[in-house]
């Protein structure tokens, strides 16, 4: 295939990719913005999200379609219950401690994990997509679902915004994220919004991985690389920054797709990795984050 | 004071020789079992000095116990070396490997530390993939029992492996035993403590955690390269982030800061997914439990819990 | 978990205690033991981690054939048990499982790993402990000498034979120009070496090799690699994105030109050809180690076997038509169990001591007719490089089922020897 048709598909494929990581990153980032956790279970967040879409559209006697989107609907809505009780029954009462929650953290994605492979079992299952388009290109095909992701996920992405800068709840939760003290001086119940925001933070990647799961498989041990991806977005676009993380999930996502035609993917990956680890050692505040 | 070093000395010998004791004493399957978990210990003892003693949170160990594990058995495996020489190499990997990322990752703090110690780690299992024809990729190698020999002795035998094993581990030990109670060991703890007062005194943060993270990653180093000779098995599972996450478990377990906690975290973690998994398929779900139980309730773990009520001379 | 089964299924034991009536247990009663203690035989299973998908059809199978040897007597008129372990596939724990298995559960034995890390990691501590390791795992590490003597393949054959096995019918009836796909590490390199060197000893091309991460969940971006020149599409994919990875390749060709398909089952193993998503494998070919679906043909004792394990004609678990079995892989578990028992009876095995007589008695097999014993056909076991050479299928998809095409022949797949562990020492 020649070059232009090849950056084409790369760059189709990267957009989708950053999509999903930015819903799911985003979720990241509210979290350690807040309430200054990282989150080490976030990626079982998303497997859950997967799983329990495969539960409500096998077992919901809907058509395909109607049937995923109520789990888009009810997956996150169980996923982020689950996190707020995980948030009150463990992480309230380390006080938020930054490498105590780590610690618990790690704890919660291994019982996570394991419910997961009890209840759900070791197989990766499909999920019947909404529907199915093919949109055929000169050169190749393509998935319509896919460039569906992309619109949902934006939508997603734009609700938030909208939460977070025009409503109350929204505001009260950056005032928490600005100075916890004095907003707890000014009555706000600070407990019920660490709770809210974790729940939140783990609903959008639940809600991620909705998406993806007619594209990919649910499987037990899926959490394990939107995690690392997350992970870098959140230092890339500078730890806790919104508009920054938004940012960085377009470049990594795009340029993952880019990069890995022209090194070998594994190597890819490699220095993928160490760049990050760079940017974090040469610029703590990210690259797109305001000096601390 | 007299009398505390006395107390010291005396029980970390007699852990010592109930360790000898215990290989003629206990069935093939725990002494064997209890030879991985001293060399697990070594592991274990040397992320404690990084994070039990100096604070440093590390999510990468496994990098440093894979270099000195494959910096043992490369070497072994492609150029014929002898063990000897190579677990020297494999010591020395472990220390270079944590210099080399400690230059870098000890500009950052405690969040950040944890993530960037995390990514480098992720570098090298990657690596380990990417060099396949070198490394022998996902699959590892076999370190053949031709190559364990040491002096004609064949560290493949069990009575040999387990003397090898408590001998690594002892040194580890009095190694760790004696730095703790050094000055340096003292400026380790007040560089945890409080860096800002430390640095006061005229101590740099820099280079005091530099130093302890080098000798934490020449631990994992020789662990690393020890758990490959004495077991036959090289592969880069041992660099995946589960390996960096396994002695955190243990030294959490064992009581952060103490001398013997990682042994006995060690010994308790593995025994615990052993007996576990006899009773339930899940026994992932008991580590995790496990995790949390013990952050939330016994953060200090076994010895740190002992050490508050009463034991306050324990090291 | 560690599960004791002797073959009988808990549902009976529970009828039986119900019932209480002399009649009916009679009905179900087992064969009669001699005042024998029963052989026991250790399992390594992959109940978590990344093989689990396999490790549930491997536990299936072994109980299946566990019941078919106790009720056909045993061996050496003793019962047979099976301890299963499990070993996270994870190369340490497997290490320490053989070490439990061996030293506290006194196993006999040990056979079933799949994973090639587990099996590697594994053998050298069998290798100190002195006890058969028998492994079902397709690798080419135990005929390349990488291990030792008591570790032995008597179940299924190497991935280096199977792939040269099959270079000439490719060649033959697909195309000469090939483009490989193959997951980046050492199974995916095994088909990249030895599928490559059979193309170009058989007069083919290797146009492409395209290595996919292991981590990696989608798999587009990596399909316009494809150099147009193609002929025959190559694919070999594993773990939990392997059908992404084939729905990705049907978006991809979509309705325009496209190279014929050749797969290994790999990429579909415990997954459904009858996906939505999956139509356009309509037409393209497959490696089956053993047919999915049964076949016209298909002798009584592949009913019989079928019906053992609980699988029905399509390949999927007669409980559950949506979970389909690992088919291609699971018979290895089988057959090695039937290996064992006549490498035990052949050498007169009665305990521990007689574990170095097994393995000279398993060296000394060669033809290993079809039947029972042998469902997925007859086999040429290699005694010097404890290797098993078996029947290869081409298999296509008509219909949205795996249709039987081809079938290679033992010396397809034979090559020279790497090692003789038969002259190494115990």
């Amino acid at each position: 295939m020649s070059f232009g048709p090849f950056l084409l598909l790369a760059l189709l494929e990267g957009t989708v990719m950053a999509a999903v990581l930015a819903l799911t990153a985003v979720g990241l980032s509210l979290v350690f913005g807040v309430m200054r956790v990282v989150n080490v279970a976030h990626g079982e967040f998303f497997m859950l999200g997967a799983v329990g879409a495969w539960f409500i559209t096998y077992y919901l006697p809907l058509p395909p379609g109607l049937a995923w989107l109520v789990a888009l609907i009810i997956a996150p809505l169980v996923v982020g219950a689950i996190a707020a009780l995980a948030d009150v029954t463990i992480l309230k009462r380390l006080k938020y401690d930054p490498e105590a929650t780590i610690v618990a953290t790690i704890g919660l994605l291994y019982i996570l994990q394991q419910a997961a492979l009890t209840f759900y079992g070791p197989d990766a299952r499909p999920v019947e997509p909404p529907f199915s388009l093919r949109l055929q290109f000169p050169w190749f095909g393509y998935s319509g679902y896919k460039l569906f992701v992309v619109a949902a996920a934006g939508a997603i992405l734009l609700a938030v915004w909208l939460f977070m800068t025009r409503t109350k709840a929204g505001l009260v939760m950056r005032a928490t994220q600005v100075d916890m003290e004095t907003a707890r001086a000014f009555g706000i119940n600070v407990d019920r919004v660490y709770a809210g925001t974790f729940a939140l933070g783990a609903a959008l990647a639940a809600a991620a991985a909705v998406l993806i799961v007619p594209i990919q498989q649910a499987h037990y041990l899926m959490g394990h690389d939107p995690l690392l991806l997350s992970f870098i977005v959140v230092i890339i676009g500078g730890l806790g920054s919104i508009r920054g993380t938004l940012i960085a999930a377009l470049l990594i996502g795009l340029s993952d797709g880019v990069i890995s035609m022209f090194f070998s993917p594994t190597l890819a990956k490699i220095i993928a990795t160490l760049l990050v680890a760079m940017v974090l050692v040469f610029r703590p505040q990210g690259l797109f984050g305001a000096r601390a | 004071m007299k009398g505390e070093t006395g107390k010291i000395w005396t029980l970390h010998l007699a852990v010592i020789a109930a360790l000898f004791a215990a290989q003629f004493l206990l069935p093939q399957y725990h002494a064997t079992n209890l030879a991985r978990i001293m060399v697990l210990a070594v592991y274990a003892m040397g992320y404690n000095i990084a994070f039990g003693y100096t604070g440093l949170l590390s999510l990468g160990h496994a990098l440093f116990f894979a270099a000195g594990m494959y910096a043992m058995g490369l070497p072994i495996w492609q150029l014929e070396w002898l063990p000897v020489p190579a677990l020297i190499l494999g010591l020395v990997a472990g220390g270079v490997m944590a210099g080399a990322v400690g230059l870098l990752a000890l500009r950052t703090a405690g969040v950040s530390f944890m993530i960037v110690t995390l990514m480098f780690a992720q570098a090298g299992y990657l690596t380990l993939l990417y060099l396949n024809t070198w490394t022998g990729g996902d699959e590892g190698f076999v370190v053949e029992r031709a190559y364990r020999m040491i002096g004609g002795v064949d560290l493949a035998a069990d009575t040999p492996r387990y003397l090898a094993a408590l001998g690594l581990f002892s040194a580890g030990m009095l190694g760790c035993l004696w730095l703790v109670r050094s000055p340096f060991g003292r400026v380790m703890v007040a560089m945890r403590e409080n860096e800002e007062r430390s640095r006061m005194l005229g101590f740099n943060p820099f280079r005091v955690k530099l130093i302890a993270l080098v000798i934490s990653g020449l631990y994992a180093g020789v662990a690393g390269a020890a758990y490959g000779l004495l077991f036959g098995y090289v592969g880069a599972t041992f660099a995946t982030i589960q390996y960096s996450i396994l002695p955190m478990l243990y030294v959490l377990m064992g009581g952060a800061g103490t001398v013997l906690g990682p042994f006995l975290g060690a010994l308790a973690m593995f025994y615990l997914i052993d007996i576990a998994s006899g009773f339930t398929d899940a026994w992932l779900f008991v580590v995790g439990a496990a995790l949390v139980a013990l952050i939330l309730f016994a953060p200090k773990g076994i010895l740190g819990t002992l050490r508050e009520r009463g034991l306050k001379w324990l090291p | 978990m560690t599960t004791n089964m002797t073959g009988f299924a808990p549902s009976r034991r529970t009828l039986l205690k119900g019932a209480g009536a002399g009649l009916l247990a009679s009905a179900f009663a087992p064969p009669v033991w001699a005042q024998s203690a029963p052989i026991k035989l250790g399992f390594q299973l992959h109940r978590t981690g990344i093989g689990a998908a396999y490790g549930r059809w491997y536990e299936r199978t072994a109980q299946a054939a566990l019941k078919v040897v106790n009720d056909g007597g045993g061996i050496n008129g003793r019962p047979v048990e099976i301890v299963f372990e499990d070993d996270g596939t994870d190369p340490k724990r497997g290490a320490e499982v053989v070490e439990k298995l061996v030293s506290q559960h006194n196993c006999d034995l040990i056979f079933g790993p799949l994973f090639s890390h587990v099996v590697i990691g594994s053998a050298p501590r069998a290798g100190e402990l002195k006890v058969p390791y028998l492994v079902c795992s397709e690798g080419y590490h135990v005929a390349s000498g990488m291990l030792n003597r008591w570790t032995m393949q008597p179940g299924i054959t190497d991935v280096r034979a199977q792939v040269s096995s099959m270079a000439p019918w490719v060649l033959a009836n697909l195309g000469k120009k090939v483009t490989m796909v193959f997951p980046d590490y050492a199974f995916g390199h095994d088909h990249r070496d030895f599928f490559s060197a059979a193309v170009k000893a058989g007069g083919g091309e290797i146009v492409g090799l395209i290595a996919v991460p292991p981590t990696e969940t989608s798999f587009t971006r990596y399909l316009p690699q494809i150099p147009a020149e193609t002929e025959v599409l190559y694919h070999v994919m594993v773990g939990p994105a392997v059908l992404t990875f084939v729905k990705e390749l049907g978006e991809f060709y979509g309705s325009g030109p496209r190279p014929q398909i050749f797969g290994f089952i790999d990429s579909l193993e415990a997954v459904d050809t009858a996906s939505p998503g999956l139509e356009f494998l309509e037409g393209t070919h497959f490696w089956e180690g053993h047919n999915r679906v049964k076949q016209a043909d298909a002798p009584d004792y592949e009913t019989t076997y079928r019906a053992a394990v609980g699988v029905d004609d399509n390949g999927a678990s007669v409980s559950d038509a949506k979970d389909v079995s690992t088919y291609a892989h699971m018979f290895s578990v089988w057959e090695t169990l039937h290996v064992i028992k006549a490498g035990m009876e052949a050498s007169g095995y009665q305990g521990v001591g007689d574990r170095q007589k097994f393995v000279e008695a398993v060296e000394a097999m060669t033809d290993m007719p079809a039947g029972l014993a042998h469902v997925q056909g007859d086999k040429k076991f290699n005694g010097k490089t404890h290797q098993v050479f078996g029947h290869q299928f081409i298999s296509q998809v008509q219909g949205g089922k795996l249709m039987r095409v081809h079938t290679t022949s033992l010396e397809d797949g034979m090559y020279e020897d790497a090692v003789d562990y038969s002259t190494q020492s115990f």
